[in-house]
């Protein structure tokens, strides 16, 4: 079945293509007393042709979604009647979003500078050892892994058994061997996000890792051969010499993943549901949505997230379209 | 004050060795230029004195000092890359000061010899802006500045000229030629092109292969080449080379013909390689006969191709001659003029 309905998706695209362009050149063809302005004319309409399927699904999907989720917001929830400010009102004014507003703080600046800072401690140090490109591939592993899938594998690292029981969670288990008392480790605030934020950067680091690597090696040997004739020491090569040079890189790895944090969702569902203090907006939107059925206050709950990711957004695409040149 | 000593320097990767022993005293004060062509070791060699690759064997000294297993930075020494190797994210100022800086030089001084290198080698305006803003001749310049902040014992130049273009390089040379003198400072230059060497240096170091095939003075090697090799090597356009065979006192080309008397003396029916330059033919209608084959005027000479005794010989004159391709011209050889070679090893025959 699988098979059957990839052969239809490429064939059907294929055929798109091939057939309106046919088509085109038909309505337009380059020959006769107006070949010259046949062809300019076809010319202005074949990139409109092949971009119009990417345009309609981005548009159905994409545009469409946003002013509907804009129109909600200022909706009820059933979406029937104008309730105006009421819901940014009402969020303003919510416990749980003001707890999901500190942790995506929290997760913003922890998680995308463990995960820049781990991935850039790695990428360095395994281009310097012989098993280094072993180890890349353990680090850029996770990346292969789903969210819910490392969520479950992290749930069970910090899984907590009554006394009396073996802890099979590494971390009661490490922790009981130190002489400590088994914990209910996501059960306590603030430990608990930061239990959770692990998980990302444990997923993260690698694709820090692969970017800034490359970018690493794409620096000119001879300025770091300069630096050792002029004194530097191997950590002031790295800091002074190489981290420079690779800063715009640095800045896409970070803001890439500062992106997909407030994004963050099948982490905290998975594994605490934001219960215990570890809610987190997107999760909140989910819960009034699916869970609340009001789709007021989850549209509310989605437009404060994409105002958020914006800015940050267009800084970035501007970020890499200036280190493409 | 910065002599320089290499003796027996070995160079292998694995089992392949890139330097045969190579031996070289450099004078303090001496710009020594080391020439070859690509692969013949001479950056190697350049970048084994600097500490950036170990040698295998032998032992450098650095005023009278061994240096084999000092870090780079305790050598005394500065030097410019091919690439110049500025640091991007610094600007001119901040690059030159940088070793300064590593240093712990304090601030004031450190800005006193940035200004000093600033200012000899016209570099002042320059000093607030990145190595992107600008031109190859400034890099390189400011890649200089970076060398002279540090005053070295000894400068190393690892072909600093060879990504400027023709009129630049031409402009650089001199200006690197300048600064060796209003400096004083011993110069180890490497570069692959013959014309550099020979109007820079005091002593030219020509290497093949991971051997040195003659040091000494740039006229020196011009006028006495040690073997075929340098003497093909040296000069543009380069040496003609004949066989030749010494019957009675005369050169004898392949198909008879008598170039001249012999330049040393060579054991009668010993055939030999004889080489001579472009410049040195004289065109004399009474002498050898040759057949033009190709002419082209450079302005200042004119330079042709000949057929002489079933070879083709390159000439060049400042005569202005008027055959054409196809015309019979005569050639002989200045007296003095003509070096022989063996035919097999290639080295000079000695008088």
């Amino acid at each position: 079945m699988a098979a059957v309905t990839i052969l239809i998706g490429v064939f059907g695209c294929i055929c798109y293509f091939f057939l309106s362009n046919i088509a085109l050149d038909r309505l337009y063809p380059a020959s006769g007393p107006n070949a010259g302005a046949n062809i300019n004319r076809a010319n202005q309409i074949r990139p409109w042709l092949f971009m119009f399927p990417a345009l309609a699904l981005l548009t159905v999907y994409l545009v469409y979604p946003v002013f509907v989720s804009v129109y909600l917001s200022f909706m009820d929830a059933e979406g029937d009647s104008f309730v105006g400010m009421d819901n940014y009102i009402w969020l303003i004014n919510d416990d749980k979003f003001r707890e999901s507003m500190f942790n995506n703080l929290l997760w913003l600046v922890f998680v995308p500078a463990a995960s820049t800072f781990f991935g850039l401690v790695a990428a360095a140090v395994t281009d310097r050892i012989r098993w280094g490109n072993f180890a890349k591939a353990m680090i850029f592993m996770p990346m292969a892994i789903s969210f819910v899938g490392a969520a479950v594998i992290w749930k069970l690292v910090y899984e907590y058994r009554p006394d009396g029981q073996e802890q099979i969670g590494i971390l009661n288990a490490v922790w009981t061997a130190m002489g400590g008392q088994a914990q209910t480790w996501l059960t306590s605030p603030v430990v608990n996000s930061f239990l959770l934020m692990i998980v990302l950067v444990w997923i993260q680091t690698g694709f820090a890792m692969v970017i800034l690597s490359a970018a690493l090696r794409g620096i000119p040997e001879e300025t770091i051969e300069a630096s050792i004739l002029d004194g530097a020491s191997p950590l002031q090569i790295f800091m002074k010499i190489k981290v420079p040079q690779i800063w715009g890189t640095i800045l896409v790895v970070w803001t890439t993943i500062t992106i997909t944090v407030l994004k963050v969702f099948d982490i905290v569902l998975t594994m605490t549901n934001g219960q215990w203090g570890t809610q987190v907006l997107a999760n909140l939107m989910f819960d009034w949505m699916f869970r609340g059925n009001d789709t007021g206050r989850a549209s509310t709950a989605a437009i404060v997230i994409m105002l958020m990711v914006t800015p940050i957004m267009i800084w970035n695409i501007r970020n890499a379209a200036r280190e493409a040149r | 004050m910065g002599s320089v000593s290499l003796s027996n320097i070995r160079k292998s990767y694995g089992a392949v060795e890139v330097l045969h022993g190579i031996n070289l005293d450099v004078a303090d004060g001496e710009f020594t230029v080391l020439v070859g062509p690509s692969g013949c070791g001479k950056s190697t060699l350049l970048r084994s004195l600097a500490g950036l690759e170990t040698i295998s064997s032998g032992e450098i000294t650095i005023d009278g000092k061994v240096v084999n297993k000092l870090h780079p930075k305790h050598r005394d020494i500065a030097m410019v890359f091919q690439n110049y190797a500025l640091y991007p994210h610094m600007n001119v100022a901040e690059n030159m000061g940088f070793s300064l800086k590593l240093a712990k030089v304090p601030r004031a001084e450190i800005e006193a010899k940035v200004r000093k290198a600033a200012e000899i080698l016209d570099l002042t305006e320059m000093l607030g802006r990145k190595p992107a803003q600008l031109s190859g001749g400034q890099r390189q310049r400011v890649a200089m500045g970076r060398a002279i902040v540090r005053n070295p014992a000894v400068f190393l130049f690892d072909e600093p000229l060879s990504n400027l273009d023709a009129k630049l390089r031409v402009q650089m040379r001199s200006e690197i030629k300048e600064l060796h003198q209003r400096l004083g400072t011993t110069i180890v230059y490497v570069t692959h092109d013959q014309i550099e060497a020979m109007t820079m240096a005091d002593r030219i170091v020509v290497m093949k292969a991971g051997h040195v095939e003659q040091i000494g003075a740039p006229l020196e090697l011009y006028d006495n080449p040690a073997n075929v090799f340098v003497a093909g090597f040296i000069g543009s356009p380069a040496m003609n080379f004949l066989h030749a065979t010494a019957k009675g006192g005369q050169c004898v080309l392949a198909d008879g013909t008598a170039l001249g008397p012999l330049p040393v003396p060579v054991a009668e029916g010993r055939s030999f390689t004889l080489g001579i330059r472009p410049e040195h033919f004289i065109i004399d209608q009474a002498a050898a006969p040759a057949l033009v084959s190709l002419v082209e005027p450079t302005g200042a000479e004119i330079q042709f191709t000949a057929h002489l005794g079933g070879a083709s010989v390159l000439v060049t004159t400042r005569d202005r001659i008027t055959a054409r391709v196809g015309d019979p011209i005569g050639l002989r050889v200045e007296p003095g003029r003509m070096h022989a070679f063996d035919a097999k090893t290639g080295q000079r025959i000695e008088g």
